[in-house]
């Protein structure tokens, strides 16, 4: 399917609402297992492009494909080779961690016994297997952001895309998410991650930042930070966004 | 197939976990057929009558204790002008004035034409015509009594003699009438507003989304939406049968299978009216609303409270598109009647063509994007 | 203060699904009302059963169909097709004539008329009934008119405040009264159990603003809304439908204000006792619309209720207020008249403010 290695490939990808230009010729290629995350302020257009990879909304024009699927017409297809996690986690508030692994996993299309099997291991790589019986509404916020991951990535998906899965968490949890998306990148499962705090773009392999629509710019953190002759993501960001 | 049983399942358990979920599912209900009867009653036991006799004769009086003897009437008071009657109108204290002016017994005696006026406050329309003809009914009554008198037993003054006799409800019981009907109106909120209502609520907290980016298909989710409720609502039905034949003693002349053959399908039409409403709505409060517009336009069209026959026209046209009000006939027929499936067929099919248009529609509109 | 009230008018006039709905709703209601609801019988669908035909059954059958109450629909011919017609539907009574109807009205003097009515909607049964009888009974008479009527009585009746027997007389105070506690209660309940939901009552409340001041700056926009959809219910009302403000205007919207007061703050209340929009929501839709339309005389007098049905009904704000808005609409009557169900909303009132005010400081400590 995905030739050399490319598994998301997007040419010109525009998206228009009315007369507001969300995506502007948007042109990226993801390899396999790599992170690469999408940068940019609230309001740059980043959600409206990970939705349109995911098939939840149509592009206006451009060349896309993702995990070898073109987006006006295999979404289904995508779906099935992908995981998706948005800001609000997704979780069922009322249902245990169990009944919700269950549920998802029973909706992708896997057996009971693979369901036990991978939530289990899922769990057990948590450590929270002793909150499988427990309402979800009952854990803490971090918990939750690693139980929606986990989720997501339920029925072994070639490509995750992630929709801000850090918004609201506090510092020491993202760091341990962030440990389990490297963890998971190392399976050889590609990331697409976007975020809106620069200190993460530095876990990334590679980025590319959005400021109104448009790709500013697209490479590795360090080879960001030696164009623009500073020391941190943060700083690249400054002076991109200031022109 | 199995991807619609974990739907289910997951469905199954939010209602039975839900502690506002359950109670409005089942013990609304009873609570609604229970006081619903009891209120929604169009009978009138007691006519408040004031009474203003001007001529306080013989004959009046005679008159009068026809009225205190009819079970409707309860004389509330006596004036001796029209006036102060009619203030007693306008506190509420009477429904009804009976004026006999002057002379009404003397100009029976001179067998010239009497008069009486009988005056109804009518802002409740309904109630006023049933008041005023009890009354009139009466004095109708006793001026027959007073022929009688008049002639002898020579010839009888009306030779045309009539029995009445009301079938399917001898008794007149608005209840056994008000009862069938209610029970639609159960089945119709649970359908419509829970399965309406589920699916917005999963796109205000986001989860929705995360069923959209799954493989599942549009029919599995939409059947794994609907289903739930669809057993829920039968369910209900049938703890309302229950409780229709156990409390308040209603004849199922019929066969019960075919009421609930029935409301399978009448379902179906509510739950894809539901359904559609969550695809136009973004929030409960919205879903709600839209809901809640088309329940009380659709119930008050149906003729649960008062006959299609009596309305204009263009609203009788309009109800040929009112799934409830087909829905409310075909289970009266059913249960009052013992009608069987021959009487009831124009009317189901209707109810198959509307189910159709109203699930092509749902789907038709739900969009598995965000 | 004044941008808060702003922000507050802003959210709910840019919804603009909920503000067709919230302005179509009463209008279309109110037209539904006026068009469709009535219980007058015309075109009652018939059967006649007649075993004698000759020129008196023929006669009757005639001035019955031609009361305009009646539409001949089938003419059975045997006892047993009765029930089938009953149960196809359609028909509502059968009348029937004994055989040879004629001749023993002649010579016996005693001919026999049988009604069946289909009972399964008995108030339609009973006026039916009523109906084919007086039409029978006129008959009679005029046949005697020739011969010399001995006495007769006539009956003059006069129906007071509302002539043309319309339901809209009925419903337009009802559905005014409905839609006030609608908007009042409903929405704002709701539109600060959701700030609550959503965290922004806690930034309102550290910010300088008072309690009082946020409180009056929720609620403000749905007094301004209610009022405009009660002053649209009148004049559709009036323009549309005849009916008449027989009383005084000013009076009539004042007591609406006292009205909108009390529904509000029964929606502060409920908004202090419920956390979440479903809570709020469920709580006003079974706590007040159900009791609003049931147990006010909206709809269904309430004399009729069982006893405790009528008991409750007296701790029924909308009760109340029907009772005012019909007098002083369709009767004109002056505060004379209504002062004990006007001083009856206004202690409610002062109950609901008491109770949230207490509910809400609670909170705060």
């Amino acid at each position: 399917m995905a030739e050399n290695g490319i598994i998301i490939k997007a040419v010109n990808l525009t998206k228009k609402f009315g007369n507001f230009v969300a995506n502007d010729n948007l042109t990226f290629e993801v390899r396999q297992g790599e992170i690469f995350g999408f940068l940019g302020a609230n309001g740059a257009g980043k959600t409206t492009a990970i939705r349109i990879l995911c098939g939840l909304l149509k592009p206006t024009s451009g060349q896309i494909e993702v995990a070898g699927y073109d987006v006006y017409k295999e979404t289904e297809k995508i779906k099935r080779n992908i995981g998706y996690m948005s800001q609000k986690f997704s979780l069922y508030e009322d249902l245990t961690v169990w009944e919700n692994f269950r549920f998802y996993g029973g909706i992708y299309g896997l057996s009971g016994k693979e369901i036990r099997k991978k939530t289990g291991y899922l769990l057990d790589k948590l450590q929270l297997t002793a909150a499988r019986d427990k309402i979800i509404s009952s854990l803490p916020l971090g918990w939750k952001q690693k139980l929606a991951f986990s989720i997501a990535i339920i029925h072994d998906p070639k490509i995750i895309f992630l929709d801000e899965p850090t918004s609201g968490v506090d510092p020491i949890t993202r760091r341990q998410f962030w440990d389990m998306i490297y963890e998971t990148a190392h399976e050889g499962i590609t990331i697409f991650v976007t975020t809106h705090y620069m200190d993460e773009a530095e876990y990334c392999e590679r980025v590319s930042v959005m400021v109104d629509g448009k790709i500013v710019a697209m490479d590795t953190p360090r080879a960001l930070e030696d164009k623009y002759h500073v020391e941190t993501m943060e700083e690249v960001f400054l002076k991109i966004a200031r022109g | 197939m199995r991807t619609i049983l974990y739907i289910l399942q997951k469905e199954f358990l939010q209602v039975f976990r839900n502690k506002v979920m359950l109670p409005i599912i089942f013990i609304v209900p009873i609570v609604q057929l229970l006081i619903l009867s009891y209120t929604a009653t169009f009978e009138i036991k007691n006519v408040n009558l004031f009474v203003v006799d001007m001529d306080r004769s013989p004959a009046s009086r005679e008159l009068l204790g026809k009225f205190e003897g009819s079970p409707f009437f309860r004389i509330v008071g006596y004036a001796f002008s029209y006036k102060s009657a009619e203030e007693a109108l306008k506190k509420d204290i009477a429904d009804q004035i009976l004026h006999i002016p002057q002379d009404f017994g003397k100009n029976l005696d001179k067998n010239k034409k009497a008069k009486i006026r009988v005056t109804t406050n009518a802002i409740d329309g309904s109630a006023a015509s049933l008041m005023s003809v009890y009354a009139i009914s009466i004095i109708m009554d006793y001026n027959k009594d007073i022929i009688i008198d008049n002639l002898g037993l020579s010839g009888d003054p009306e030779p045309i003699k009539m029995t009445f006799s009301y079938w399917f409800n001898p008794e007149l019981d608005y209840i056994t009438y008000m009862v069938p009907g209610i029970l639609v109106l159960l089945v119709t909120i649970i359908g419509m507003f829970l399965s309406g209502m589920n699916v917005v609520r999963e796109k205000e907290i986001g989860t929705i989304e995360q069923i959209n980016v799954t493989p599942i298909k549009k029919y599995q989710l939409i059947i794994g939406k609907l289903l739930p409720f669809w057993i829920i609502a039968l369910a209900d039905l049938a703890l309302g049968l229950l409780i229709a034949r156990l409390i308040f003693n209603i004849p199922i002349l019929g066969n019960i299978g075919l009421i609930f053959f029935v409301a399978c399908v009448y379902l179906l039409v509510i739950q894809g009216m539901g359904l559609f409403i969550s695809t136009v709505t973004n929030t409960q409060q919205q879903a709600m609303f839209l809901s809640w517009f088309f329940l009380v336009i659709f119930i008050l069209m149906s003729g649960l409270f008062t006959p299609v026959k009596s309305m204009t026209s263009w609203a009788q046209i309009i109800n040929k598109a009112n799934p409830i009000a087909y829905f409310i006939e075909i289970i009266r027929m059913i249960m009052l009647k013992g009608s069987d499936f021959s009487n009831i067929k124009p009317l189901f099919f209707a109810l198959v063509f509307y189910a159709i248009i109203s699930l092509s529609l749902a789907t038709w509109r739900y969009r598995k994007v965000a | 203060m004044k941008g808060f009230i702003i922000k507050e008018f802003l959210h709910i006039f840019r919804d603009v699904r909920s503000m067709i709905i919230l302005f179509g709703m009463p209008v279309v209601q109110v037209l539904i009302f006026g068009f469709t609801i009535s219980t007058e019988i015309k075109d009652a669908e018939i059967a006649i059963l007649d075993q004698s035909k000759d020129n008196i059954t023929l006669e009757l059958s005639n001035k019955i169909l031609s009361s305009g109450y009646f539409l001949l629909n089938d003419n059975l011919t045997h006892y047993d097709q009765i029930e089938e017609s009953f149960k196809a539907g359609k028909i509502k009574e059968v009348i029937i004539f004994e055989d040879g109807f004629a001749r023993k009205l002649e010579k016996e003097h005693d001919a026999h008329i049988k009604v069946i009515a289909d009972a399964s909607d008995p108030n339609m049964a009973s006026l039916l009934v009523n109906y084919t009888a007086g039409i029978v009974r006129n008959y009679q008479m005029q046949q005697y008119e020739n011969i010399s009527l001995p006495i007769k009585i006539t009956t003059e009746p006069k129906m007071l405040y509302n002539p043309g027997l319309k339901s809209v007389f009925m419903f337009v105070p009802g559905v005014i009264t409905i839609l006030l506690m609608l908007i009042s209660a409903m929405m704002t309940s709701i539109s600060i159990a959701r700030e609550k939901e959503l965290g922004t009552m806690e930034v309102l409340l550290v910010s300088p603003l008072k309690p009082i001041q946020i409180l009056v700056g929720k609620v403000l926009p749905y007094v301004l809304l209610a009022f405009i959809n009660a002053i649209t219910i009148l004049l559709l009302g009036f323009f549309v439908f005849d009916v008449p403000i027989q009383g005084s205007i000013i009076l009539l919207l004042a007591e609406c204000l006292l009205f909108i007061i009390m529904a509000l703050s029964l929606g502060i209340f409920i908004s202090t006792v419920s956390n979440t929009q479903q809570t709020a929501m469920m709580m006003s839709l079974f706590a007040l619309m159900l009791p609003t339309i049931l147990l006010s005389g909206f709809i269904y007098p309430i004399e009729n209720m069982p006893e405790i049905l009528q008991w409750l009904s007296h701790i029924m704000p909308s009760k109340w207020f029907i009772i005012i808005v019909k007098n002083i609409m369709l009767k004109g009557v002056g505060l004379g008249y209504i002062w004990k169900e006007t001083l009856i909303l206004t202690v409610m009132t002062l109950i609901f403010i008491g109770l949230s005010v207490k509910k809400f400081k609670i909170r705060l400590e």
